[in-house]
């Protein structure tokens, strides 16, 4: 079984801090959810309210359409992975993973027997009776995910579940927590700070910022049309400049900026928020969508200075200082075999057109 | 052990490594060691007065332990059901202090170590503590004057009316009990305490959202995690309940004697040293076995309680 997971004007309050602040989410049964966000932003809070650990100052969580107020942790349909695991060290891996079904009254036999069914499912068939502390990082990772699956829960919630592994290890862990996902049919929510693990497993990622969801939508949605400049900021790499709206049509602004007038489309989170003329707001470019360009054919043209340039393999970062800009602009360019071919300290012209542009209200940035 | 001396020495170099050693040698050899080889040596003798010790006359005997076991020095006709039954007696009675004491301070522990925060907590530990301020003699004589028969135990449960007269609690050993219990309380929180404070609060929150009741929580992690301090207060608690003198003195009754007590007849009243310190070693050869017997049962090996 699987369910849907609403959160209705969910508010998180700690004294007077506001861990989270209106949260609005509805999370699709057998979708992998995830929640992103620098740390300290809410995330644990939010999914802990979720898990029954904490119930919200104000609103209401529903699982399945059911109102969970006034349930708790062990009778909800949910499981938690802890961000530190959180396995029983003096326990055996086949009893931890069996903890939900000996909760449950099961015999020793069958639980045994289900315990197997669930190490052959996390591929760590026969290493039921080792001690937990004799597995390594990522297969303690496993035996976690086992012993939550056990309960046979209608929404899993991770936090922050590969962060102690090491790099190789979490890439490979993120494509099988998607298999697994996939095979079990049940609902993950997922809560990370790394975007890459965000957009590579998710159907849908919220992006979160001091206690409030800034903006929900997949993956790409997210990188390509962030609606507030925290998303725009924080969700890859980008460039940005300052300026005021000139003139307003279609849905493409055109931006005053000290670097020059950038035309780039207009995106908001809400009606309340849309751009008018007259109004500050920031113009961001991704590296990868700047080009040089000798002539003027593009819509938006940046000049500046080749501060310098680094070589990453498959592309090349180049940093320019931009006329009218106090930040370095940085510009990609797939390695295609043929060197930049310009000089550190040459002047050039960069440029993208004005699809590959975006212009949001100004608000507070990510943290660099 | 080469390797470990190597290395002791190398950590600590040679004159502060040799310093610490014969200071540790020394402290075992002449505060542990020696005195109990002495009260050894004692127990085997023949009780003559101090001038003739070492002598010919001061010649060794199994007497004082067969004293213990027949009441008699010369036939082994009759158990000397008396001191053993004092000697049964005092084990259970500590076996059930102990027990007693585990029961009172498991939910303590638990409590200071995980749901009491910041200033509350520091509150209960000290008012825990500072009781303790107060000596022994005069918390005994305290206990006896509050569960006197007009103590205020007494006043209050006739004066709400559980009771018509006043309950003899001195004579029915209740004072006993309740002071002993309440003696070495601190020697069974605090090393509960300290298994419990080190417990992942995690690990108690995965398995309550795993559906797991309170009760199973505690029996399937806390308790599993608290048991090198469960055991090691047992421990303490059990054998200086079973060596207690005071409160027994003070708050037994009439009828009941403690272990103890004999062995301080034995050396103070009848100047029988040799007796006496076969009483007491036996007193402290059966404390040990009885110790290492439990730890055996509930599979605590002793490098652990030392955690
Ligand atoms: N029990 C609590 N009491 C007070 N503040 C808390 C509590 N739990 C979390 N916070 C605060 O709420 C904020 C969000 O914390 P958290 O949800 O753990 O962040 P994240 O998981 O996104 O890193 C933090 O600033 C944290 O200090
Ligand atoms: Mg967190």
């Amino acid at each position: 079984m699987s369910a849907d997971v609403q959160l209705q004007d969910v508010w998180i309050r700690f004294g007077d801090f506001v861990a989270a602040r209106d949260v609005n989410i509805h999370i699709k049964d057998g979708e992998f959810f995830s929640f992103l966000g620098p740390s300290g932003c809410g995330k644990t809070t939010l999914l802990r309210a979720v898990s029954g650990f904490l119930s919200p100052s104000q609103g209401e969580v529903l699982i399945g359409g059911k109102n969970m107020s006034g349930i708790g942790p062990n009778k909800r349909p949910t499981a938690l992975i802890f961000q530190n695991l959180a396995l029983f060290p003096l326990m055996t891996v086949w009893e931890n993973i069996a903890f939900a079904l000996e909760v449950k009254g099961m015999s020793k036999a069958a639980r045994r027997k289900r315990a197997d069914e669930l190490l052959d499912l996390i591929a760590l068939p026969g290493q039921g009776d080792k001690m937990v502390n004799e597995l390594s990082g990522g297969q303690k990772q496993r035996v976690a995910i086992a012993r939550a699956l056990a309960a046979e829960p209608d929404v899993l919630l991770l936090d922050e579940p590969l962060s102690a592994l090491d790099l190789k290890l979490r890439q490979h862990m993120r494509t099988e927590l998607r298999a697994i996902q996939e095979r079990v049919g049940i609902t993950f929510i997922y809560i990370t700070h790394d975007q890459g693990e965000a957009l590579t497993m998710s159907d849908n990622v919220a992006v979160m910022s001091q206690g409030v969801i800034e903006q929900v939508a997949g993956g790409n949605q997210i990188y390509d049309s962030p609606e507030t400049a925290f998303v725009a900021s924080f969700v890859g790499e980008n460039n940005y400049f300052a300026g005021t709206v000139r003139e307003l049509n279609n849905g493409l602004a055109v931006v005053d900026t000290p670097s020059g007038v950038l035309a780039a489309r207009a995106v908001s989170r809400n009606d309340k928020e849309q751009l008018s003329v007259g109004d500050e707001a920031y113009v961001f470019i991704r590296p990868e969508s700047l080009r040089f360009s000798q002539q003027q054919e593009l819509d938006n043209v940046l000049s500046g200075v080749v501060e310098r340039q680094e070589f990453e393999g498959n592309f090349w970062q180049v940093y320019l200082r931009v006329d009218g800009s106090a930040r370095i602009v940085t510009l990609s360019m797939v390695n295609d075999g043929h060197s930049v071919g310009y000089e550190v300290g040459s002047r050039v012209q960069v440029g993208c057109g004005s699809d590959l542009a975006v212009a949001l209200p100004q608000g507070p940035m990510a943290a660099e | 052990m080469f390797q470990f001396w190597s290395d002791y020495f190398r950590k600590n170099g040679l004159t502060l490594g040799l310093f610490l050693l014969l200071s540790v040698a020394i402290w075992m050899l002449v505060m542990i060691v020696l005195p109990q080889l002495y009260m050894l040596d004692f127990s085997f003798r023949a009780n003559v007065p101090p001038p003739q010790w070492g002598t010919d006359s001061h010649v060794y005997t199994f007497e004082h332990y067969q004293y213990l076991i027949y009441g008699n020095v010369n036939s082994t006709d009759a158990f000397n059901y008396i001191d053993l039954g004092v000697f049964g007696r005092t084990i259970l009675a500590s076996v059930f202090v102990t027990l007693i004491d585990v029961c009172l301070c498991y939910p303590v522990a638990y409590y200071l170590a995980h749901v009491a925060k910041g200033g509350w907590g520091r509150l209960m530990v000290m008012s825990l503590i500072v009781p303790f301020w107060v000596n022994e003699l005069l918390r005994a004589f305290s206990f006896k004057v509050m569960f006197g028969a007009s103590g205020v135990v007494n006043n209050v449960l006739v004066g709400i009316g559980i009771l018509d007269q006043p309950y003899d609690f001195i004579r029915e050993n209740v004072a006993l009990y309740s002071g002993l219990c309440y003696a070495y309380i601190l020697l069974m929180i605090f090393p509960i305490y300290n298994a419990i404070e080190s417990l992942d609060k995690n690990q108690i929150e995965a398995a309550r959202d795993l559906g797991s009741p309170w009760w199973r929580i505690h029996w399937r992690i806390v308790i599993p995690h608290a048991k090198p301090g469960i055991t090691s207060g047992c421990t303490m608690v059990f054998m200086l309940t079973a060596g207690a003198l005071a409160a027994p003195q003070i708050l037994g009754g009439p009828s009941s004697l403690w272990f103890t007590q004999l062995v301080y007849k034995w050396f103070n009243n009848s100047a029988n040293w040799a007796r006496g310190s076969a009483y007491a070693l036996v007193l402290l050869i059966a404390c040990i076995v009885f110790v290492l017997l439990m730890m055996r049962i509930f599979k605590v090996r002793l490098g652990e309680i030392a955690r």
